[in-house]
């Protein structure tokens, strides 16, 4: 090699770092434009994938010292949100005590009405008097400087007698399908929050009313592991895709459980893609049935917008194999939650001698380090059988352990946590008992 | 050749069977449980009719090679034995014949037959050859093998390694504990002294093997003619059965260990057919008038008597050695017991139960069976992974086992002590049959329960209870919120002590369990 030849490719490979560099550091500017839309079936909407939830926008301090909406991060994030795509924010008359409207609203005006679409609520629950709605419901309209709402919500029902009280008696229903009919409301619909049989009843009342959306909760764990008080939302999808009605979705991180995830299960996700956060497998799951409309994200911070917007710019829909995935990952979510405990102290000592910071932080530990194994079919389960019963033996006396616990409750009350201390040890028992009975 | 497969052999059973007895994490049992169901005392209480009459058979074809290869005892003493001939050469050749001792052989025998047909259990077995050794390993070796592992679990959990798990080491019974001392003393000097003397005096298994060792059909065989009379081979035996004067063997008393055949220079002993020799072979005790036989054994037990006046003497240090530890071992493991109670007034176990009815493992399926059968070799109590079985220390079955929830509760899963014993007192059970096996119920004591005596929710007892014989009733039945006691539904109830043993009430649980006599499937 000689000189010449030497000096080409050191010139070459060091303009290739350079240019490796750059592309690193401009990671987090998102590219404008290639956000994915979705397209309302019937008035032909084209709604970015991503909504903006207008429930968590930043704080700042006032000078008595309270908590008020920081009016000029809002407009920074609603201008960033707007530059790159986002058209649809998602409004409330009940969110930041009833600031929500106004400050969203100003923030709005800044940009021509026509470069986005508003949805508020109507939040009617304290006061469901005919009255009362009517009042909120003017009211949106002057907070958020509109003289048009583009999707508007019956706010949370869970059961058809909700929905009988709160808007079939005071005559609010009527009273909307003719805003509707007049155009000051374009799109009705409600958002959902219960079982089941909730969900059918008011499905029902589609022929009736002819919903034109409807809000529901949807995330990986919610998609076939839903708590007890909700649906799967697997169903409800499914059922609103046979009627045609496309979805608006809430609670994609499930309340900002699916952003910080335990150290094992973000390590599984870490593993498929190390680039990726926790929170864009959620956003993307959230994103991949056909039928969603929009997905709505409460941004507080300028880098969650621009996760977001970068997992949805364009949006890449999940393969079946990747839903797998994402179920188990569900799966080990529902069955072993950490428990916020900090290991303060304050609930000791126990009067019956149980070592309560030592089994939970031991559980705790056991469930990041994934010593935790949901089934004994599964591949690590000897291993980490092993492992969670001679740690907890080491870690905490035999005298001291979780069955010990009588539930006399004296320790619930001093737990600043506000951990139901007596349930989780009782979980934390029965998950050991198990092991102790399946031998190896 | 033969010696050298006798010794590789022995050495295997001697090592595994005392990792029988070692191991408490139950794998070993396993693979080598069957070396303890192969023990001839154990496997006839267990009315085990093959494997007795395949011992009896073995015996009778190849002489007792039970005593040489099979039986851990024996080979204890082998061993002990052999350690004195290291020490000198001279020592090597210390015995010289003896003739048989019938009347003690028979005596012991005779005695311990009686004793076992009367019940008196605990007397009989105190000379059983592996209940013995059980005893030694479980009692004495067994805690040195658990502070070996405690040590590597020390080392192992600051490694983050889960290799080694510590378990509690505790004096489960003083009486046997001073049983298994003595025992190991005695047959210390038993075999430092005269080899396998308590093989063929004492041994209750030795002498019935000896029936039909007596004409087996395999045996060492002088060669008159190749014999020089030099009278190693006698000087070696350490059953003494060799008469070297008469080239006669006393085939009762040979346990087959072949030493005779490699000491004999000039290649006169051989192992082999029996009968249809020239040699002359009329079996040991015909030869020789009583009035020789009288003298004899006067005169070997003047010797013998000389020897253990010696033995005792250069025997002072060590004894003095061995009692010592066995002290020091005791007081520490009572001290380690009263350090742990130290760590905090309000976690400390249980006081036990004085129970009026004892309690013994599902499988049992009587206290009367159990101790019919049981032949106190502890290896059940090795096992017993939750710290439930214990020997007992009641006159009637000392040393035999029984149950007390102290320290843990007979588990659901666990069905190891039925598993491993030998003897057939603890038969095998399934889990599930174990599940609905009645060995005893459940009794509350009202005026000790925490909701009385602290006026507070619990229910730990029938929160753990496997059978769901507690319920939780109301203290106040008139009051839909009242406190609530628990309550035994002696009908489902198993006996396990789940809630004896998690009852937060001290200084004894306010539930504890009574046994039932007999057994009963629910």
């Amino acid at each position: 090699m000689d000189r010449r030849e030497f000096l080409k490719i050191a010139g070459l490979s060091a303009a290739a770092g350079s240019i490796g560099i750059a592309g690193c550091t401009q990671k987090t500017d998102v590219k404008s434009g290639e956000m994915t839309y979705r397209t309302h079936p019937e008035n032909g909407d084209r709604v970015s994938i991503l909504g903006y939830g207008c429930m968590r926008w930043p704080l700042t301090k006032d000078e008595n010292g309270k908590d008020v909406v920081d009016q000029e991060g809002v407009n920074r994030l609603v201008d960033y949100a707007i530059e790159h795509g986002i058209n649809y924010f998602d409004a409330a008359p009940m969110y930041h005590n009833g600031d929500c409207e106004r400050v969203t609203g100003i923030a709005l005006s800044r940009h021509p009405r026509e470069k986005y679409y508003i949805a508020t609520k109507l939040s009617n629950f304290k006061d469901s008097s005919h009255e009362a709605s009517m009042q909120m419901y003017r009211q949106s309209f002057i907070d958020l400087q509109t003289d048009h709402i583009d999707y508007y919500l019956l706010h949370s029902i869970g059961r058809i007698e909700d929905f009988n009280r709160r808007f079939l008696e005071n005559g609010m229903i009527d009273f909307l399908l003719e805003e509707r009919k007049a155009g000051r409301i374009r799109n009705l619909g409600f958002s959902f929050h219960g079982k089941k049989e909730g969900f059918d009843q008011l499905l029902e009342l589609h022929s009736k009313y002819h919903w034109d959306f409807v809000q529901i909760q949807l995330n990986y764990v919610d998609w076939t592991h839903a708590s007890s008080r909700n649906t799967d939302a697997k169903y409800l999808q499914e059922e609103l895709d046979k009627k045609g009605i496309p979805s608006i979705i809430m609670e994609p991180l499930l309340g900002g459980r699916l952003a910080k995830l335990p150290k094992h299960i973000a390590d599984r996700l870490k593993e498929k893609d190390p680039q990726k956060s926790a929170a864009s497998w959620a956003f993307r799951f959230a994103g991949s049935p056909q039928g969603v409309l929009t997905v709505l994200s409460g941004m507080t911070y300028m880098e969650h917008l621009q996760d977001n917007l970068s997992t949805y710019s364009p949006l890449n829909p999940m393969n079946d194999s990747e839903m797998v995935f994402m179920d188990e990952t569900a799966e080990l979510m529902e069955k072993y939650p950490t428990i916020g405990c900090t290991r303060c102290q304050y609930c000791m000592p126990c009067p019956y001698g149980i070592d309560i910071p030592g089994i939970l932080s031991h559980y705790n530990k056991c469930v990041n380090e994934g010593y935790i194994s949901s089934s004994p079919e599964s591949e690590n389960y000897r291993k980490a059988r092993r492992a969670y019963l001679i740690s907890y033996d080491r870690s905490v006396g035999k005298l001291s352990q979780a069955d010990r616990c009588i539930g006399c409750n004296k320790c619930v009350s001093k737990c600043p946590q506000g951990i139901s201390i007596p349930y989780e040890l009782r979980r934390i028992d029965r998950y050991i008992e198990e092991l102790r009975r399946n031998k190896f | 050749m033969l010696r050298k497969l006798r010794i590789t052999l022995a050495i295997i059973f001697f090592v595994c069977i005392t990792l029988l007895f070692l191991d408490f994490t139950g794998t070993v049992h396993t693979w080598l449980g069957w070396m303890a169901k192969i023990q001839f005392l154990p496997a006839a209480l267990a009315l085990n009719a093959a494997v007795v009459a395949g011992l009896i058979l073995l015996t009778a074809v190849f002489g007792r090679i039970y005593c040489s290869v099979i039986c851990p005892l024996g080979i204890m003493q082998d061993i002990i034995s052999w350690f004195r001939g290291r020490l000198k050469k001279k020592n090597r050749f210390r015995f010289r014949y003896s003739p048989e001792k019938k009347w003690l052989r028979y005596g012991f025998l005779a005695a311990f037959i009686i004793a076992l047909a009367l019940g008196a259990h605990s007397i009989a077995i105190l000379i059983a050859p592996y209940s013995a050794y059980g005893r030694i390993a479980g009692s004495l070796f067994a805690p040195l093998y658990q502070w070996c592992n405690n040590l590597c679990a020390y080392f192992a959990e600051r490694a983050g390694s889960y290799a080694f798990y510590s378990t509690e080491v505790w004096l489960k019974s003083l009486p046997t504990l001073i049983v298994a001392a003595v025992t190991l003393v005695v047959i210390f000097v038993f075999a430092w002294v005269g080899g396998r003397n308590y093989c063929n005096t004492v041994c209750p298994v030795g002498t019935i093997l000896g029936f039909f060792s007596r004409r087996s059909i395999l045996a060492p065989v002088i060669d008159s003619e190749k014999c020089r009379g030099c009278g190693l081979c006698g000087k070696q035996c350490k059953s003494s059965c060799i008469d070297m004067q008469n080239h006669k063997i006393d085939y009762s008393r040979c346990v087959v260990c072949m030493d005779c055949i490699d000491t004999c220079k000039e290649g006169a002993i051989s192992y082999g057919y029996r009968y249809g020799r020239r040699s002359p072979i009329k079996s040991g005790m015909t030869g020789g008038t009583s009035d020789e036989k009288q003298g004899k054994s006067g005169m070997t037990g003047g010797t013998s008597d000389e020897k253990q006046g010696k033995s005792g003497m250069t025997d002072k240090g060590r004894r003095a050695f061995l009692t010592t530890a066995v002290l020091t071992g005791g007081a520490a493991a009572a001290q380690a017991q009263r350090k742990r109670r130290k760590i905090s007034p309000i976690v400390r176990v249980p006081e036990k139960h004085d129970r009026q009815t004892p309690i013994v493992p599902a499988g049992s399926l009587s206290i009367k069976h159990f101790a019919d059968h049981c032949t106190g070799c502890q290896l059940c109590v090795s096992v017993c992974p939750n710290q439930v079985l214990r020997p007992s220390s009641s006159l009637m079955n000392l040393m035999q086992p029984e149950m007390s929830y102290e320290k843990g509760y007979c588990r659901p899963e666990c069905t190891k002590c039925s598993e491993v014993c030998p003897a057939g007192a603890i038969r095998p059970v399934s889990m599930e049959e174990k599940s609905s096996i009645q060995i005893g119920h459940a009794v509350v004591n009202l005026d000790l329960c925490v909701v009385n005596t602290d006026d507070v929710d619990c229910g730990n007892c029938a929160r753990h209870c496997p059978a769901g014989a507690i319920s939780m009733v109301r203290k106040n039945p008139d009051d839909m919120l009242s406190i609530r006691i628990p309550a035994v539904n002696e009908e489902m109830c198993i006996g396990c002590g789940a809630c004896e043993n998690l009852c937060p009430a001290r200084p004894v649980s306010a539930i504890h369990v009574e046994g039932h006599e007999v057994h009963k499937t629910i």
